[in-house]
């Protein structure tokens, strides 16, 4: 399914300063039995952001609003455990285009990926930068550059760059999934056909 | 120009790739798709959800086969959601203008039958369907495997999938097969000696005077169970017994366009010296008739063997001790006499002429056992019109079985044809899973001939003592 384009975002970022958030924090599996790709952002860290009588925790950092924005920073090895993709569309439906941390787990860093979130690998210093950053002003604005691989802190201009795959990276750009990559590139595909013995 | 040895699958595939993503899958042109009932509905909705046509829509061959029942074919089709997927099919094919043999359609058959049959399937092609046993078509030198329905949408819409290359294994069977031991045997025995995940990963090339000396169909039933021991796909470089298969078929090029199609199919086999990431090398004279005793097509064994210990296979002694318990087999038990309750010859592993005439060769002159009932399904209505022309449908009444009508049913229970539970099955078919054949089902893999045998003794029986 094609998806917005990812260019260039500058924004203010969500801090999550845990290890392992794994995906069964993300979106909780009794929440993966619907028929569709929408509605997940509701229930996006569920049972840290909700209690049982589902009455918001005042501590969770999506409850407190003076942190917003399109980008969520969270700590190392986010993303492990089950593959389920329903933890990238979760974070996207929520309203989060862009996860940066030290390390991701590979099935999320590939689900993400495909749906359109861009999952930003920074070093473990400058992911510390980045929650210094925001603990001195929550609203400190963090910019994530697709086509030049680069992040940076705005008030510091300290950047950082940040490794993709080509083909990844243009879909971003372009919003595209594969079927669209293959749209795209239709003219070469009968170009090639032409050439077919078959 | 001087270059590296090659592989065919090197030659094949290289020669498909429309771009290659650096960092990222390549792009490969798909000669030939086919599409059925089953797992096309969805990818047709993509398409009208995107608001995209069929960029080639002469190059995909729709069929009905997966659901369709196998008797009163004439009649409508009394299961709702089976005929609502007919229907689809009809309409969707009609809509985007592509060539469909449904029922009733003389050329109507199970899809990895009826592309062989027709020369849709030519050496050197890739080809694709929503069914991983379209490895079937790897017996002439193709590129060809099963693929997901958010692919079928992709190659209706594009003609192409992106796939990283696999890597590449090469089975060697050298010498020759002993009387009564068939293709079938051949690769039910490389599966039980790789295990059914032995070759995950791979795309295999079987090679060796084994494979050089079997006819069309037998490669076929071969590269049919590739995938049943992990593989992407298997491929047998194509050669004179292919070439003889292919010509004068419907649509199988004529003329000039023969001449310049069997030069490019002559340059289809693997260069000396090329590099295969893992090889084997099995003899001939050492394969048995062959029967599976547990639930995955690697719990095979010679019938005339025990069935083995835990001790003695590497799988897990929970999951080996869950297989038999569900078989009602007990370890270190020999297979030969164990009672049967059903006997299916059919499907795309063993649903053509070939296998009818083994199974006719054994049966002449003998009756159905009075505790079998025996499904004989063929491949195609071509095959079917074979039967009745060899005179071997005439062999099949005398003997006490009745001929159905063409698809896939007992394969996967899709239609009426399901096994009871807790019966025993032998069966041509390509799978023995828990319920493969319906619940509670109990599958044993054969041969045509090992089928045959326990058709008229009622009991499993070296087909070799009936020869
Ligand atoms: S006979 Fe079985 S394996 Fe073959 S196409 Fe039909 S369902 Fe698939």
């Amino acid at each position: 399914m094609a998806y917005d384009k990812f260019t260039i975002i500058r924004s203010s970022a969500v801090p999550l300063p845990i290890e392992n958030v794994d995906t069964d924090q993300i979106i909780p599996a009794r929440f993966l039995k619907a028929t569709k790709r929408e509605g997940f952002g509701d229930n996006l860290f569920r049972d840290w952001r909700y209690n049982a009588d589902d009455t918001p925790k005042e501590d969770f950092v999506l409850n407190n609003p003076i942190y917003n924005g399109q980008i969520l920073v969270g700590g190392k090895n986010f993303g492990s455990g089950s593959s389920r993709e329903h933890a990238a569309w979760a974070i996207y439906d929520y309203g989060f285009r862009c996860v940066i941390s030290s390390f991701f787990a590979d099935i999320f860093k590939n689900n993400s990926m495909n749906i359109g979130i861009l999952p930003v690998t920074v070093s473990e210093g400058f992911l510390h930068k980045i929650f210094s950053a925001i603990e001195k002003d929550p609203q400190a604005q963090i910019e994530v550059d697709l086509p030049s691989q680069l992040v940076t802190i705005i008030s510091t201009n300290e950047k950082e760059s940040f490794d993709i795959n080509g083909y990844k990276k243009d879909n971003l750009i372009n919003g595209f999934d594969d079927i669209d990559f293959l749209r795209n590139i239709g003219d070469e595909i009968k170009q090639f056909e032409t050439k077919t013995t078959c | 120009m001087s270059t590296n040895p090659q592989t065919l699958f090197d030659k094949v595939w290289e020669g498909h790739v429309v771009k290659k993503v650096s960092d990222g899958p390549d792009v490969l042109f798909i000669d030939r798709h086919f599409i059925h009932e089953v797992t096309s509905p969805v990818a047709f909705l993509g398409l009208k959800t995107r608001g995209v046509g069929v960029m080639f829509p002469e190059k995909t061959f729709a069929t009905a086969d997966h659901n369709t029942p196998t008797i009163n074919q004439h009649l409508p089709v009394q299961d709702v959601l089976s005929a609502n997927q007919l229907k689809a099919l009809e309409e969707n094919t009609a809509q985007y203008g592509i060539s469909h043999w449904g029922l009733g359609n003389p050329k109507n058959g199970i899809v990895h039958v009826v592309g062989p049959e027709n020369g849709i399937t030519l050496p050197g092609m890739t080809i694709v369907c929503g069914d991983s046993h379209t490895s079937t078509h790897g017996a002439f030198g193709c590129i060809a495997f099963g693929i997901g329905t958010s692919e079928v949408e992709m190659v209706l819409a594009s003609q192409c999938i992106m796939q990283p290359k696999a890597k590449k294994m090469r089975i060697n069977i050298n010498g020759a097969l002993q009387n009564g031991v068939t293709p079938k045997d051949a690769v039910l025995y490389i599966i039980s000696k790789l295990t059914a995940a032995g070759a995950t990963g791979y795309f295999v090339e079987f090679a060796g005077s084994v494979f050089e000396n079997m006819s069309m169909e037998g490669r076929m039933t071969v590269c049919n169970m590739s995938i049943e021991m992990g593989a992407r796909g298997g491929m047998i470089a194509p050669d004179e017994t292919t070439f003889a298969y292919i010509k004068g078929r419907e649509k199988a090029p004529t003329g000039e366009a023969w001449e310049t199609a069997l030069a490019y199919w002559k340059t289809l086999k693997t260069d000396a010296g090329s590099v295969f990431d893992k090889e084997y090398h099995f003899e001939g004279k050492d394969i048995e008739p062959m029967i599976t005793y547990g639930t995955n097509p690697g719990m095979g064994m010679g019938i005339s063997q025990r069935i083995p210990t835990a001790k003695s296979i590497e799988s897990g002694q929970a999951s080996f001790d869950k297989s038999l318990d569900y078989m009602g087999f007990n370890e270190d038990e020999p297979m030969l006499g164990k009672k049967v309750d059903y006997v299916f010859i059919g499907s795309c592993t063993n649903g053509r002429i070939e296998d009818f005439r083994a199974f006719a060769s054994i049966i002449k002159g003998r009756k159905k056992a009075d505790n079998i009932t025996a499904w004989v399904v063929p491949g195609s209505h071509v095959v079917e019109k074979q039967i009745k022309d060899e005179g071997i449908l005439d062999i099949l009444t005398e003997a006490g079985f009745e001929l159905r009508q063409p698809g896939c049913s007992a394969c996967l229970a899709m239609n009426d044809d399901k096994i009871p539970v807790g019966k025993y099955a032998v069966s041509t078919s390509n799978r023995n899973f828990e319920g493969r054949q319906g619940p509670g089902a109990r599958t044993m893999l054969a041969s045509p001939l090992v089928a045959a045998a326990a058709a008229v003794t009622g009991v499993i029986t070296d087909p070799r003592t009936l020869l």
